[in-house]
């Protein structure tokens, strides 16, 4: 790694951005929609409750499935631009 | 048929094929032992999670807590799978690229500190004992209810099948019956549910019946739910709560913890590649979300179910009488696990919320008291039975209950032998010992776990509920924080591991403690455990949470002025964030 430090450094900068941009959404809909925001979620009903319920109870675990799929697809893709993935 | 060779039928059969599977599977080296031979597939090791992770909480009471707490106890739902997203991208990844066996080796070399890793051994089998405890009490329930054998005998079948295919089959062995037993638990599960969910709302997906309408009242279910349960005083299933701030860190400590827990993160070690390693994460989690999407139906449906039995008429009308109770009432009320006290002597069941702002009602109906008290614990094995579902159904809700027990079982036992034969006497004791040795040494341990594991299963110290906080809070505060330092952060040195770590692990303790016993004797709590009396109305359950923050911060503190961590460990931390050379790290 030590002639390509530059690289390198890139690399991981790139990583870290798509983490944080995950773990926004990840803190969005579970802390944020389910919980936090909820009342200002009131006025979507769905089946009886409200938006808030939706995410609770199904919601954030559906965004937390796409959200590590999305993160797996993308540094693969990352990891080979970079010239670091695994022959 | 009787049910009882029914049930024999279903359970005997699935541990002949774990079993057999494990036979199949024989370890031969540590390698195979510890990690599988490092080349599993990452759906079967994304199966493999998913049975290791849905332990009897998940099956068996998870279900129950939502039933009785509705959205306030959402948290579990969240908590339980959200700390995957943190596995997937903070953890497991670089973890692989690490290519060593267990979490404690890990924590001891990035901190070159022995201390810090005997500190890490500590957590990881205090955290794990704890969890171990209540599968085997767990699975000693269910086979005495199902087998109609003693407790402790049901026990005893369990420690002996997880004996034969943990200590034999290794992580290989443990790996290949974990995915039979994911089969067999998500089987039982679900057909239950689909069943009631049809018959409910006419929907065959319960986790969409979950938002249907109610077939018999026109109404959307949970409306039907809200109203029925309103009406005999309860609060409302649906309804907001009050305290935010301790459902969102009661939700983030279970996220921490189980990012933080060494038998799930142990998993990651098995797959071939760091790329495996990330979508192993996702798919353990499409196998856990079939079960996670599937309980809060079998919640909300079991608990109108229930209400429905008791009240036939509507809540308007008298309950039933206990005479004419359904037969599954009386095979739960023989295990102790419903109980009835007839208060008014009317020869009814009346089943409400005895509170003071229902008080008037009641007495206006001639009621004077709450007379039924089910345990929460039993609506997903009584579920098939409260909805007349056939034999079958019910035989396979006693193999899946306790595929979730045992495997899990073996997931942590496997973490424990490793710490102990590879981080204790490996890593300390005798450096020098030969790979023979050390598979004895770790079969041994693993051994001498399971034997306490069934005495304290047999003779629990009556604390399962407060031992699974401090389990989590342990994972929560002291390993999460510690392994992600050492991946994210260069500057964090050995002093500034060890002191983050142990003063997470104090704070946590001290305050879980406080409101629960020292060491949790009775009558050593300092203050009551209710929510007047909580710190900001933080309960002890949420504090592994704020636990994490102590150690994060500490550590920070405590290397900054220290001295940086040497150039080899810098070069260490620089090597772990990139995936190439992963195949070579693994055959250290």
């Amino acid at each position: 790694m030590a002639g390509h430090s530059y690289d390198a450094e890139k690399y991981w900068k790139a990583n870290l951005r798509l983490i944080f941009g995950s773990l926004i959404i990840w803190a969005l809909v579970s802390y944020g929609f389910a919980i936090l925001l909820r009342p200002l979620l009131a006025g979507i009903p769905i089946g009886g409750t409200d938006l808030g319920f939706w995410f609770a109870q199904q919601g954030s675990i559906l965004t937390f499935i796409a959200l590590i799929f999305h993160y797996a697809w993308r540094m693969n893709k990352i990891d080979e631009k970079f010239g670091v993935h695994e022959e | 048929m009787s049910q009882f060779a029914i049930n024999i039928l279903f359970v005997g059969g699935s541990f002949l094929l774990y079993i057999g599977i494990a036979i199949w599977a024989k370890a031969g080296s540590t390698k195979d032992f510890y990690v599988a031979g490092g080349g599993v597939h990452p759906v079967t090791n994304g199966m493999a999670i998913g049975a290791d992770w849905m332990s009897a909480a998940s099956f068996i009471s998870m279900a129950g807590l939502i039933a009785a707490g509705g959205y306030a106890n959402s948290s579990f739902l969240m908590g339980w799978t959200g700390g995957y997203v943190l596995l997937a991208m903070l953890l497991a990844p670089y973890l692989r690229k690490f290519g060593k066996f267990t979490v404690p080796e890990f924590i001891g070399d990035r901190f070159y500190s022995k201390n810090a890793r005997l500190v890490a051994v500590i957590c990881l089998i205090v955290a794990s004992v704890t969890y171990v405890i209540g599968q085997m009490a767990g699975a000693g329930v269910a086979f005495s209810r199902f087998l109609e054998v003693d407790a402790t005998l049901g026990l005893i079948i369990a420690a002996i099948v997880v004996f034969v295919y943990a200590v034999l089959g290794g992580m290989k062995g443990i790996t290949y019956t974990q995915v039979a037993q994911y089969c067999v638990l998500i089987t039982a599960y679900t057909i239950p549910a689909v069943f009631i969910s049809l018959q409910l709302t006419g929907n065959p997906l319960p986790p969409l019946g979950l938002f249907s309408t109610h077939i018999d009242s026109g109404m959307p279910i949970l409306d039907k739910l809200n109203q029925v349960i309103t009406d005999l005083g309860f609060n409302e299933y649906t309804a907001d709560i009050d305290n935010k701030l301790n459902m969102v860190l009661f939700t983030l400590s279970l996220m921490i913890g189980t990012a933080g827990l060494p038998h799930v993160i142990i998993r990651f070690f098995t797959v071939p590649k760091v790329a495996d390693a990330r979508w192993s994460a996702g798919w353990a989690l499409v196998f856990i979300a079939l079960l996670y999407l599937t309980a809060p139906a079998v919640a909300s449906m079991a608990r109108l179910n229930l209400m429905t039995t008791i009240y036939p008429d509507g809540t308007a009308a008298e309950p039933i009488e206990y005479d004419a109770r359904p037969a599954w009432i009386r095979d739960w009320e023989v295990t102790g696990l419903i109980q009835f006290s007839d208060k008014n002597e009317d020869g009814r069941i009346q089943l409400y919320n005895d509170t003071a702002e229902f008080e008037p009602q009641a007495q206006a109906r001639g009621w004077e008291g709450n007379e039924l008290v089910v345990n929460r614990d039993i609506l997903v094995l009584a579920n098939p039975e409260i909805a007349n579902l056939p034999g079958w159904v019910i035989g396979l809700i006693a193999a899946g209950g306790l595929a979730a027990a045992l495997s899990t079982a073996a997931g942590l036992l496997l973490a424990i032998s490793s710490a102990v034969s590879h981080d204790l006497i490996k890593g300390s004791i005798n450096p020098a010992i030969s790979e023979k040795g050390e598979l004895l040494a770790a079969r041994i341990s693993m051994a001498v776990a399971i034997v306490v594991a069934t005495y304290l299963g047999a003779n629990p110290p009556g604390f399962a509920a407060q031992v699974v906080a401090l389990a989590f809070g342990i994972a929560a505060a002291s390993l999460f924080p510690a392994l992600m330092m050492g991946i994210f952060s260069k500057r964090v040195n050995n002093t500034g591991a060890i002191a983050g770590m142990l003063s997470g692990l104090t704070f946590t303790l001290v305050y879980i403690f406080v409101y629960k016993g020292w060491l949790f004797i009775p009558g050593t709590a300092n203050l009551p455990d209710t929510p007047e009396n909580w710190v900001l109305g933080i309960s002890p359950l949420s504090i592994g949470a704020v636990g994490a923050v102590v150690n994060f911060a500490v550590a920070f503190v405590v290397s900054n002025v220290t001295e940086e961590p040497p150039v080899e460990i810098q070069e260490l931390v620089e090597s772990v964030r990139y995936p190439r050379g992963a195949g070579q790290a693994q055959d250290h």
